[in-house]
């Protein structure tokens, strides 16, 4: 149950991006808090895509922080061997990603059932062997230095405020579009899916060929995501594109909510602030607290975050009748 | 005359389970612009032909054309494209969505959208919404639900759920429709206003094929009647002619009368 998003949630969602780093820069405590939402915003890319696989395809994939890999690194390796153009091999990235994507994806996609989950994994494992063993190319286990950086028309993206508001921006932007395509014939034909396969069938819908759509569209995004990355930290290493980060990725749309596009972006926040700021202190013990999360979640709140106002809603309606009677 | 056209023909159908023949060898012809009904015990095979017909099963054996073409290989939504839709014995209506959008799904066929040409919102992507919108108003109009077109679909009762199929596969414009008991688990009322809900849609010029319990009501509308039992043909013909057939008599008295 996708709820309509409505054109003022997207301002108040653009102005709270904008007012964000105002008022960090104000509260020294926080002070820092801008450089951990550049990262947010680059998963929130990510999750974006991965819950229209999920909570619409009903498709687990356990590949996507390979994908994102193939990203950063297609724009390392270009940048730093033949010199070219951050733009180009953004896009590069993408175009190469979702060819991937397609391939990987399509077979077991065109199969029912949860084939897309073991494919993506056993993907998402080589891609991780590749980045480590691959050294002449990928710089091995020590990774990559020296990515350029981006300009914006020769406007230098290089200060925390500046990439804040260029990545946001982009997060802004591809909500939007992502939020038209679920509105859209599009999203009815995804919600179809989700609700009744052979309904939807019956009426003319192409399922697999939906479902391949939304994968190669998240996998595209998450390269995205990946460039920015690389282009941001002018540094990548195979530790940021392993299996726990394609796990942390699905924790994030948990937490959020799989059903709500919100969720990805509230989910992905959220998860990101645990993890840059807010577990230092439980060390080792961190994924244990990621697991609790999970647990919790899946739980008491299966819905996720985003979830709670239809809750309460609901709640609130039933104890008015409840009273009336 | 054109209504005499036969508009699907189906022969030496086999649809084997294991060692189980759901249907063995019937072979008939649908008539454009006519009401037939599938009747038979329980088991008999009549979903069977609908989900081979539909492209939801293939056949072991034997061909189906529509229109004089071969469907038998296309899958469902390719058989959707060509003008067949249909409804299912147990209510699949989209209960994630309103009721005018369970109808605007079925203009599917009519929409050739991407992600790309949605995602900007193009100005023919905004038009032809806006289109379909309002031709499935009025197909809400014309099953009498238009009434509650912005309710959850899940929340109408079974027989307006039901109507509601119809609705939704009448949208893609179909030339034949295949309806699964459509009167099944309705009061009485209500199956009286499916009954002319489907004659309705056979004035529009629409084939029909329904699996139907009901004798009255399978008498009252169809204009031919196909009767299967353990997934072979015993009878084909005109109400009236089914009604005296010694086979017909002797499939349902054998069967205790627990026809469907
Ligand atoms: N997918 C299937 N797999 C195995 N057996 C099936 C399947 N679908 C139907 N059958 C069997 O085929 C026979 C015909 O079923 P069906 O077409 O549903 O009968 P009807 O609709 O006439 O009541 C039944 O014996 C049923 O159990
Ligand atoms: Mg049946």
């Amino acid at each position: 149950m996708m709820l309509r998003i409505s054109k003022y949630s997207i301002f108040f969602f653009a102005l709270i991006i904008i007012l964000f780093p105002r008022i960090a820069s104000n509260i020294s405590a926080i002070e820092h808090y801008p450089d951990i939402m550049i990262f947010a915003g680059i998963y929130c890319l990510i999750t974006i895509g991965l819950s229209l696989l999920m909570g619409y395809a009903g498709q687990i994939s356990l590949g996507h922080g390979a994908f994102y890999g193939i990203g950063a690194y297609i724009s390392a390796i270009l940048t730093t061997r033949f010199g070219w153009n951050p733009w180009s091999c953004m896009v590069i990235g993408a175009v190469i990603t979702s060819i991937v994507a397609f391939v990987v994806g399509a077979p077991s996609l065109k199969l029912k059932g949860h084939y897309l989950a073991m494919a993506t994994l056993a993907f998402g494992v080589i891609v991780f062997i590749i980045f480590n063993e691959e050294i002449e190319w990928t710089g091995g286990p020590d990774g990559m230095t020296g990515i350029s950086g981006l300009t914006l028309f020769g406007f230098p993206l290089n200060t925390v405020e500046r990439y804040y508001y260029f990545v946001w921006g982009i997060v802004l932007a591809v909500f939007i579009f992502t939020v038209n395509i679920i509105q859209s014939g599009s999203g009815r034909a995804l919600r179809a899916i989700h609700s009744s396969e052979a309904a939807a069938m019956a009426m003319g819908v192409d399922v697999s060929r939906y479902k391949i759509m939304v994968f190669t569209y998240s996998a595209a995004l998450a390269s995205v995501a990946g460039s920015l990355y690389a282009h941001y930290l002018n540094f990548v290493n195979p530790s940021s594109f392993d299996i726990f980060f394609s796990i942390k990725l699905l924790i994030m749309i948990a937490l959020g909510g799989m059903h709500y596009i919100w969720g990805a972006i509230i989910g992905a926040v959220i998860i990101t602030f645990l993890n840059y700021e807010w577990l230092h202190y439980f060390e080792e013990l961190e994924i244990l607290v990621y697991g609790a999360i999970l647990l919790i979640v899946t739980i008491f709140l299966p819905q996720g975050l985003a979830g709670i106002p239809a809750i309460v809603k609901h709640w609130f309606r039933r104890t008015l009748s409840d009273g009336s009677r | 005359m054109e209504a005499d056209k036969g508009i699907l023909k189906i022969s030496e159908l086999v649809m084997a389970f294991g060692g189980l023949m759901a249907l063995y060898k019937p072979d008939f012809v649908i008539r454009q612009g006519t009401i037939t009904a599938v009747i038979g015990p329980n088991g008999a095979g009549k979903t069977t032909l609908f989900n081979v017909i539909t492209g939801f099963l293939t056949p072991n054996e034997g061909t189906i054309h529509f229109r004089d073409q071969s469907i038998i290989n296309l899958k469902p939504h390719e058989i959707a494209g060509l003008g067949i839709s249909r409804t299912f014995q147990t209510v699949e209506i989209f209960e994630n969505m309103t009721v005018l959008e369970n109808v605007m799904l079925g203009f599917h066929t009519k929409l050739r959208s991407s992600f790309i040409s949605s995602g900007f919102q193009l100005p023919l992507t905004r038009r032809k919404e806006k289109e379909i919108k309002s031709k499935a108003m009025d197909i809400l109009k014309f099953i009498g639900l238009s009434g509650k077109w912005n309710e959850p679909a899940d929340s109408l009762p079974l027989g307006e759920q039901k109507v509601l199929e119809i609705g939704r596969a009448l949208a893609s414009d179909p030339a034949l429709i295949c309806l699964d008991e459509p009167a099944a688990g309705l009061n009485e009322t209500e199956s009286h206003l499916a009954s002319s809900l489907i004659m309705a849609i056979k004035e529009k010029g629409v084939t029909v094929v329904l699996v139907e319990h009901d004798m009255k009501v399978v008498m009252d509308i169809s204009d031919e009647v196909l009767v299967l039992n353990y997934g072979q043909k015993i009878a084909y013909g005109t109400p009236e002619e089914i009604k005296n057939d010694p086979k017909v008599i002797e499939a349902y008295l054998g069967d205790d009368g627990a026809y469907a």
